[in-house]
């Protein structure tokens, strides 16, 4: 049975890895050691991007500005881990992780963030533009709820197409307070839509709690307004991560539409660049850096010999070198011509799907 | 009210074929018709549009021939709704997205205007949003200020947009399987008292060409450049001041962005007086950027009187009909305001 918010207990932040269940997660019986790893390798991916960015900007070398993952990382790569190519997500103004997770390249990527010709957007678009529609990615979204019902869609087309794939949503804790998040639930809910919406509640939208701007305890509370199982899970685990997403597309494969997702995490960097953290205490930051998702997978793996602590280091280092490679790409990238300014704004009629 | 193509000059192409007499509203539907027969991935989507038949009842009958998985009936969610179909649209399909009246799409702005039109710049070009948003606009129905706008200038601001607005069944048909066509999304107008307008339709499918204007009177005096139910209106007018010698040569407009320009700097050459005639308020809208591009193109120079733009009154959509009426151009402003046009002098 698919667990509801009634019926689970414990959100991830009041459940240390001691206190989980000795059985080995699902993840790891469904995902050879290989995929395990390029999981975990992803997560480095993701943590090192974000400092190489965060690192262009303390350097005075980018231009707009940056939503940082930091301390997200199990819950785009947990959650993009069981889907295919063909499995569609849309995501947000903090994107990265999620476009990593769906197997990104981070050099194309970073030359997008510094706004260069060889981005995946030609420098159109940005960091909170970054798209990879060909590897099912319909892009991160400038708009607070933007891609939810985008995912929708995507998610109608699948069912009317009759293939066997899903679009799966990520979202914030703050978009969970837009219409566009009740419209687009309810509709995925009565046409029973292979959608997974997952919702990344970091605690803040921006520099607002959720304490001072969610009526319920927990986003996954308002499943049951819209008939669909509301799960909570511990968004630092990345299998807890990866077990929720199997279950909902089980699900939604059987035609019984769709699945909410809380993944309970929490982002350590601050909202922009902007940000000064007048909001929450040092502590609370410490407490949350102490729940390292990516620490915690690396441990896990070792303990079910999924990987040696010297594999761990390798796949560390290989991460490293790839984002530094990722980085002298973008440095060694053109910038866009000014004269090509218009180029994209519509389809070409030779080019007409 | 019948289509004004008996008034032209043989300006708007007639496709050979079997012609009948449809209304608008029928031309339309058997436009979606034919798209819904010839390719699987276009569906409607919209408040009412399957059993109830659409508001105005532009889709009856294609729920009993689609079924609902072609012809869907959403919930009250003009937001979703539009996400849903760029969502799809992304994914492969056809969607066509009606809106039951224009007022409320401006509750999908959202989706229209930030993800629709700019998806496909912002993601470098990699694709492509072939959405179809449709919508009465429009007066005239009692229908007061949250039924009856015209906003189609605030789309027309939009880059990335194509905006189309019909006047005649002939080309709601023809331009309707155009966007149909197109790859980007298309911002669909129906004026609300063109529905029952009947007119030559082809039976076989055929496109009117989006982004060019009509020629549907010729005139060497004045030219007014107009769409949607402005066009019969400017027809009836320059039909008026016909008989007082004044020769005025109307444009349909057709679409709104992209503006073909070509066709009125041609016309205002030809006649050096120039008259933009819209429902929608006067300020910042159509007629405004018609205006513009004259004065700033090689025909400013032929102008023989100042650019005269008659527009909506500024003014929420009154209910009361004698008030309805007169916040938006009647024919008898148009042959007035046209009439004093031809004869001043710069």
């Amino acid at each position: 049975m698919t667990p509801t918010a009634q019926d689970v207990s414990a959100p991830g932040e009041a459940a240390p890895p001691s206190d989980r269940p000795a059985n080995p997660p699902r993840a790891f019986s469904v995902f050879s050691a290989a995929e395990l790893q390029t999981a975990l390798k992803k997560m480095y991916l993701i943590r090192r991007f974000e400092e190489a960015a965060e690192d262009a900007y303390q350097r005075g070398l980018t231009y707009g500005t940056m939503h940082l993952s930091i301390g997200q990382e199990a819950s785009a790569v947990g959650a993009c881990l069981p889907l295919g190519p063909s499995d569609y997500i849309t995501s947000t103004h903090r994107g990265h992780g999620h476009c990593i997770a769906k197997g990104a390249d981070p050099a194309r990527m970073f030359a997008e963030f510094s706004g260069k010709e060889t981005g995946y957007c030609h420098g159109r678009g940005g960091s909170m533009h970054i798209a990879d529609v060909e590897n099912g990615n319909l892009g991160a979204n400038g708009i607070v709820a933007g891609g939810i019902p985008i995912a929708v869609g995507a998610a109608l087309a699948i069912k009317k197409r009759g293939l066997p794939n899903v679009a799966l949503c990520f979202f914030g804790d703050g978009a969970a307070n837009e219409g566009a998040f009740h419209e687009a639930l309810n509709i995925a809910s009565i046409w029973k839509l292979p959608v997974i919406f997952v919702c990344e509640n970091n605690k803040y939208a921006m520099s607002t709690s959720i304490e001072r701007a969610l009526s319920v305890k927990n986003v996954a509370d308002r499943a049951v307004a819209y008939s669909m199982p509301g799960v909570i899970v511990d968004g630092n685990s990345l299998t807890d991560m990866a077990d929720a997403v199997m279950a909902a597309i089980e699900r939604a494969r059987a035609g019984l539409g769709p699945t909410l997702i809380e993944s309970k995490t929490y982002r350590i960097r601050g909202h922009s660049r902007s940000d000064r953290n007048r909001y929450r205490t040092k502590e609370e930051i410490e407490s949350w850096v102490a729940r390292d998702p990516i620490d915690r997978f690396e441990v896990e793996l070792i303990a079910h010999g999924l990987a040696t602590a010297a594999e761990c280091l390798a796949i560390r280092e290989a991460a490293e070198a790839e984002i530094a490679a990722a980085v002298k790409f973008s440095n060694d990238s053109p910038l866009p011509d000014a004269a090509d300014i218009l180029r994209g704004v519509h389809t070409p009629a030779e080019a007409k799907p | 009210m019948t289509a004004p193509l008996s008034a032209t000059t043989g300006a708007l192409p007639i496709e050979p074929g079997a012609s009948r007499e449809l209304s608008f509203a029928e031309a339309l539907r058997e436009a979606m018709g034919q798209a819904l027969e010839a390719d699987d991935r276009v569906f409607l989507m919209g408040e009412d549009i399957a059993i109830y038949g659409g508001a105005f009842q532009v889709t009856l009958g294609l729920l009993e021939r689609f079924g609902h998985d072609r012809v869907m009936d959403t919930p009250i969610s003009e937001l979703g709704s539009a996400g849903v179909a760029v969502g799809a649209a992304l994914a492969g399909m056809r969607p066509i997205l009606e809106f039951q009246f224009q007022d409320f799409a401006t509750l999908a702005m959202e989706q229209i205007v930030n993800q629709a039109a700019k998806i496909r710049y912002m993601f470098g070009g990699k694709c492509s949003v072939p959405v179809v948003f449709r919508a009465p606009t429009g007066s005239g129905t009692g229908g007061a200020a949250q039924h009856s706008q015209s906003l189609e200038a605030w789309y027309a601001h939009v880059p990335g947009l194509k905006v189309v607005q019909p006047s005649n069944p002939h080309d709601a048909k023809g331009l309707l399987l155009a966007a149909l066509d197109d790859p980007d999304p298309v911002m669909f107008f129906e004026h609300k008292l063109l529905y029952k307008m009947k007119g030559p339709v082809p039976e076989a499918p055929y496109r009117v060409p989006i982004g060019k204007a009509a020629v549907v009177r010729q005139g060497t005096q004045v030219t007014i450049v107009a769409s949607a139910i402005m066009v019969s209106r400017s027809l009836e007018a320059a039909a008026i001041l016909a008989e007082k010698g004044i020769d005025v040569e109307v444009i349909d407009l057709r679409t709104l962005r992209p503006l073909d320009t070509e066709t009125i700097i041609a016309s205002v050459k030809k006649t050096t007086r120039l008259m933009c005639v819209y429902e929608g308020a006067k300020t910042l809208g159509i007629g405004a950027e018609i205006a513009a591009m004259i004065a700033e193109s090689e025909a400013f120079d032929y102008l023989d009187a100042p650019i005269l733009r008659l527009g909506g009154a500024e003014v929420p959509i009154p209910y009361s009909p004698v008030l309805e009426k007169a916040a938006v151009p009647q024919v008898a402003d148009i042959a007035a305001a046209a009439e004093r046009l031809a004869n001043k002098r710069v």
